[in-house]
Parts: C-alpha cells; sequence; structure tokens
C-alpha cells in the first residue's frame, strides 16, 4: 500500500478515534513522524504529558521543552548501533530494542526516565556473579561486552546474505570469545545453521 | 506437565490461607530480568526467540530451584490451555497472546512460576496465599540470586536491570496485592480510596489483567516505580498501605452489619440464592454473586461454607477451567449452562434455609 501523501511504501497504519468516528491513515515513515509530532504537539498540554508519564504517556509524547521538530526529526532518526533500533521506532512502541539502548540513547532517555520513575539512579540490588574466567572484570560490565553479540550476530547475518563468509566467519569468532569469556565456553548462543553454510562458502 | 493436574488443586493464591486472608486473597512479587547478548523480546527474531528460550532453560536447570520446576511449552498450547493458565495467574494475558517460542516454568505448590519471552526474557514471579509479601520477597531473592549465578543479566550501573519498557527500569520490581473489598464497593467509599492510592504512586488494577474493570469486588494494589528505591523500600511502600485498607474495609463491613443488617443479609442471602439454582450463569455475575456469598460467610450471615471452598469456585467457573473440568469445549451459552450446573452440584442444590442463618 502506497503513502497517502506520497509515493512511497505505507509502512504505518494509524487509526485515530475522533468523537466516536473512526479515521484510518496509511503513512510512509517520513509523512508518520511529522504527523505524529504535529497531532501530539496539539493535543498535550505539557499537564497533560506529565499526567500520562506513569501511565506510558510520556514513552510516545514529547520528549522536551524547546525541541523543534527539526531536532526531533534527526533525533528519531538515531539507530541503536547493535540492534539497529531508530529513536523513532521505540516512540511508536514504548518499547526498547536490546539493552544497549540504555547506554546508545542514555540523554534522551534521561528526562522520559525522572518524569516515569522520579530519579534517575538505581539503589537496589546488584548482580554479583562475575565472568568465568579468571581475570575478567565483573559484571556489569559483561553486559557493555555482551550487547555487543546483538550487532554482530546481525552483522553475521549481512555477511552471510552477501556471501561475504570470510567476515561471517570473524564475526562468529568474536561472538564466540565474548560468550566463552562472560557465559562460557559451553554455551554458545551463536546458531549453528549459519556455521554451516560458512563451512561450505570456504571450500 | 498435563494441565488436567492442575484442576485438581486451586493453587496457592486461592488458598484462602495466610495472615488477613479475609481481605487479602494473595501476595506476589515478581522481577523483570533480561539476557545481556539478545535483543529484547518484541525486537528477536523467530530464532532469537527460542534461542534466548532454551538457554535459560538449559541454565536454569543446573542451579538447585531449577530441579523442582516442571516446564510447559505455551507457544505449543492450544488457546483454551492458555487461558486456562492466565485463570490461575501463573502467565500473563500478554504472554497468552504473545507470539513464537515463549514457555512457563511452575513449581509443585504453584507458588513460582517462570516466564520466558513475555515482554522481557524472563519475569519471576512468586506468589503467596494471605498477607505475605515479606515471604514472597525473601523467596523470590533466593530465585533470583540462583539464577544470576548463571544466567548474566542486562544490568548497567546507573539504570540498574535493563528491561524492554523503561517503566521497569531499575529494580524490575512489582509488588501487588490482591484484596477482596466488597464494603467498601457496597458504601461506596472505593472510588475515594483509589484516589488516595494514586496520589502516592500506587496502582490500581481488577482480578484479570490490565482493565480497570475490576470483578467481583477483587482488587490488585501495586506500585508504579521502580527506580531510585530499593527492593526492600518498594515492598514496604505497598506492604504499608495494605493494613490501611484493611481497616477501611473492616470498618465498612461493621457499618454494613450494623446500620443496614437486614438489607446486607438479604443481598448475600440473594446471591446464594441464585447460585444454588440458576440454570445458566455468566462468569461475571458468578464472579459478583461469590464476591457477595464470600463476605456473607465472613460476616457470619451463612453458614456451613467454607472460605476455600469459595475462593476454588471463584476459579473452577472460569471458561477454561470450567471446559477442562467437563473434558469438552463448549460455546458461551454452553458454559452458562455447564456453570450453573456445576455451581448447583456444589452447594448439593440443598434447602436453602439450613444454610441462610436465621435472623
Amino acid at each position: 500500500m502506497k503513502c497517502q501523501h506520497c509515493d512511497k511504501q505505507a509502512v504505518f497504519h494509524i487509526t485515530e478515534l475522533e468523537a466516536g468516528a473512526v479515521r484510518e491513515l496509511h503513512l510512509c515513515e517520513d509523512h508518520a513522524r511529522n504527523y505524529l509530532n504535529q497531532s501530539e504537539s496539539e493535543v498535550e498540554t505539557p499537564e497533560e504529558a506529565a499526567e500520562g508519564a506513569v501511565g506510558g504517556g510520556a514513552l510516545t509524547g514529547p520528549l522536551g521543552v524547546g525541541q523543534t521538530a527539526d531536532e526531533l526529526a534527526l533525533l528519531d532518526q538515531r539507530a541503536c548501533d547493535m540492534c539497529g533500533i531508530t529513536f523513532f521506532e521505540f516512540r511508536n512502541q514504548g518499547r526498547l530494542g536490546c539493552p544497549h539502548d540504555y547506554v546508545q540513547f542514555e540523554k534522551e532517555l534521561e528526562p522520559l526516565i525522572a518524569n516515569i520513575h522520579g530519579s534517575t539512579e538505581h539503589t537496589g540490588r546488584r548482580p554479583s556473579r562475575g565472568p568465568t574466567v579468571a581475570g575478567a572484570e565483573p559484571l556489569p560490565d559483561g553486559t557493555q561486552d555482551l550487547t555487543r553479540v546483538i550487532g554482530l550476530r546481525r552483522e553475521m547475518k549481512e555477511s552471510i546474505a552477501l556471501e561475504d563468509y570470510e567476515k561471517a566467519r570473524e564475526n562468529r569468532d568474536a561472538i564466540r570469545s565474548i560468550e566463552d569469556r562472560w557465559i562460557g565456553p559451553s554455551a554458545s548462543t551463536a546458531s549453528e545453521a549459519p556455521a554451516a553454510e560458512m563451512e561450505r562458502g570456504s571450500e | 506437565m498435563k494441565l488436567e493436574s492442575l484442576t485438581q488443586s486451586i493453587g496457592e493464591w486461592l488458598r484462602g490461607t495466610g495472615p488477613e486472608s479475609d481481605i487479602v486473597m494473595s501476595s506476589r512479587v515478581r522481577l523483570a530480568r533480561n539476557v545481556a547478548q539478545y535483543p529484547f523480546v518484541s525486537r528477536a527474531s523467530e530464532q532469537d526467540r527460542a534461542d534466548i528460550e532454551r538457554f535459560l532453560r538449559e541454565r536454569i536447570a543446573t542451579v538447585p530451584i531449577g530441579k523442582g520446576l516442571e516446564y510447559i511449552d505455551v507457544g505449543h498450547l492450544e488457546e483454551i490451555d492458555r487461558q486456562f493458565l492466565v485463570e490461575r495467574q501463573l502467565i500473563s494475558r500478554e504472554h497468552a497472546d504473545a507470539q513464537g517460542a515463549r514457555s512457563v516454568a511452575i513449581d509443585r505448590m504453584e507458588q513460582v512460576s517462570l516466564m520466558i519471552n513475555e515482554e522481557d526474557h524472563l519475569r519471576i514471579q512468586c506468589m503467596h496465599s494471605g498477607l505475605d509479601l515479606r515471604g514472597a520477597w525473601e523467596q523470590i531473592k533466593v530465585v533470583d540470586d540462583q539464577i544470576e549465578k548463571v544466567v548474566p543479566y542486562a544490568f548497567h550501573p546507573r539504570w540498574g536491570y535493563l528491561t524492554a519498557c523503561p517503566t521497569n527500569v531499575g529494580t524490575g520490581i512489582r509488588v501487588s496485592v490482591m484484596l477482596h473489598l466488597p464494603a467498601l464497593v457496597i458504601t461506596r467509599q472505593i472510588d475515594k480510596v483509589f484516589r488516595s492510592l494514586h496520589k502516592i504512586s500506587l496502582a490500581v488494577r481488577g482480578l484479570y489483567g490490565e482493565g480497570s474493570q475490576a470483578m467481583g469486588d477483587f482488587y490488585q494494589i501495586s506500585n508504579q516505580t521502580t527506580l531510585g528505591r530499593t527492593e526492600e523500600e518498594l515492598v514496604e511502600q505497598v506492604g504499608d498501605v495494605v493494613p490501611v485498607l484493611i481497616d477501611y474495609e473492616r470498618r465498612a463491613r461493621e457499618f454494613l452489619v450494623r446500620e443496614t443488617q437486614q438489607n446486607v443479609h438479604d443481598q448475600v442471602s440473594r446471591a446464594f440464592g441464585i447460585l444454588r439454582t440458576a440454570q445458566t450463569i455468566s462468569a461475571e455475575e458468578t464472579m459478583q454473586l461469590l464476591s457477595r456469598v464470600r463476605m456473607g460467610v465472613l460476616l457470619g450471615l451463612i453458614g456451613d461454607v467454607k472460605l476455600a471452598d469459595i475462593n476454588s469456585l471463584l476459579v473452577r467457573t472460569q471458561p477454561a477451567h470450567l471446559q477442562k473440568l467437563r473434558g469438552m469445549e463448549l460455546d458461551t451459552n454452553d458454559r452458562n449452562i455447564e456453570r450453573a450446573r456445576y455451581l448447583r452440584q456444589h452447594f448439593e442444590g440443598g434447602d436453602a434455609s439450613s444454610r441462610v442463618i436465621a435472623n
């Protein structure tokens, strides 16, 4: 289906309920962003935004005072290096893509989290678990290291799709070395199927 | 695990025992956890979800608490079986309706359940009958500590445990109590109570699911925020308010008995009468009437009925339980007929005067 405003593919299908009437919109990513920014600033007063904070409304609402539409648009296009989710996608779904998003979007998430929880500092329990290899740093540094696997797995898939098996093998080895370090050698989580393909490709 | 075997018991939260169980049905603590090396569930591929499921299962099997768990492959269950687990509060509605590889592990007491691939990779839940938040917290801590030894949880020094939704980040804890508050409903004080709970950022939900419409005067009170306070502080936040609510409800019950004795007695007796004689009855009406009868039993207006029996009927008259007990699928009409039959049989259709205590 095409976007209602241009020839691009419509990827956002929005159903608006207005005074009992249902209106359907089919928009491409750009027009959807414009539409959502516009309707949010029209509809929501700051009090309403604050009111909705705890209920999840803040997740899709405007991020802060003084941000122009252009700034928002730029921010929205930023993507996570690991899982590839854009900030726009997060704002739409209200769900993050991977643990690394909290690092990648730390600045943007801060006001949002402050709004929801009234705090920006965890004071509760912490994992005490260390790595399985002696000498490695204890968690939570492990999280930083392990989330790289998410990006590497994505790269490996792309390499296989491009039939660049050399690169795919490098990706796989990198994944294994990170996982060996933090989870133990027995628990490699890289799928075996691509590995088989890689072996074939190298012949 | 055979789901049918579960129909023989009523599960922890309806046991009807534990402190303050005339008002507090159950106490529950849940922790949201994610594995660091995978995308969150909503962004995970089919392969990722299967890998996460397998990874968690294999790892948890190696620690002591893992030995006593039975796994149910939720992804391959029929809809009625998923509904059955929701009715028992062993999985959430979201988990039942989700897609892809997912499972739940349950201990024999039905106190501990581990949901794999709900909104987060792992949701640990611990439920105790009556008011026992501290006991539930102490138990879940042990479970979490053991799993943490073998699973690399996603954790950030500043943000705490990392969750798919920022509303759960930090401790990832949800502390809740299920309360039966019929007298506050009848005396129309319930809205006032809820407004004051919202002010101290506690959430109120109905018995099943996220909807605010509470069924049969059962309400779930839980914390809203998860970051900036310790788990103990959050357990206390919910725990501190419960005695106040219990006190309100008790006073409302006393008021009803003192001021409107005849009226209440009439309402309760009618509810009991309908349950014992109806030929067809919906799940909603059953809940509503059982709630009234439950209050009647507690006020001493109905004798010869045990609290645990009422609790058990609350879950056994739910759609999926009813069909499981009957051993066949039934449409809504047939379910209503079967439900009425089950209730009549349960109360033996005896003569009402022997059970409703005379004025």
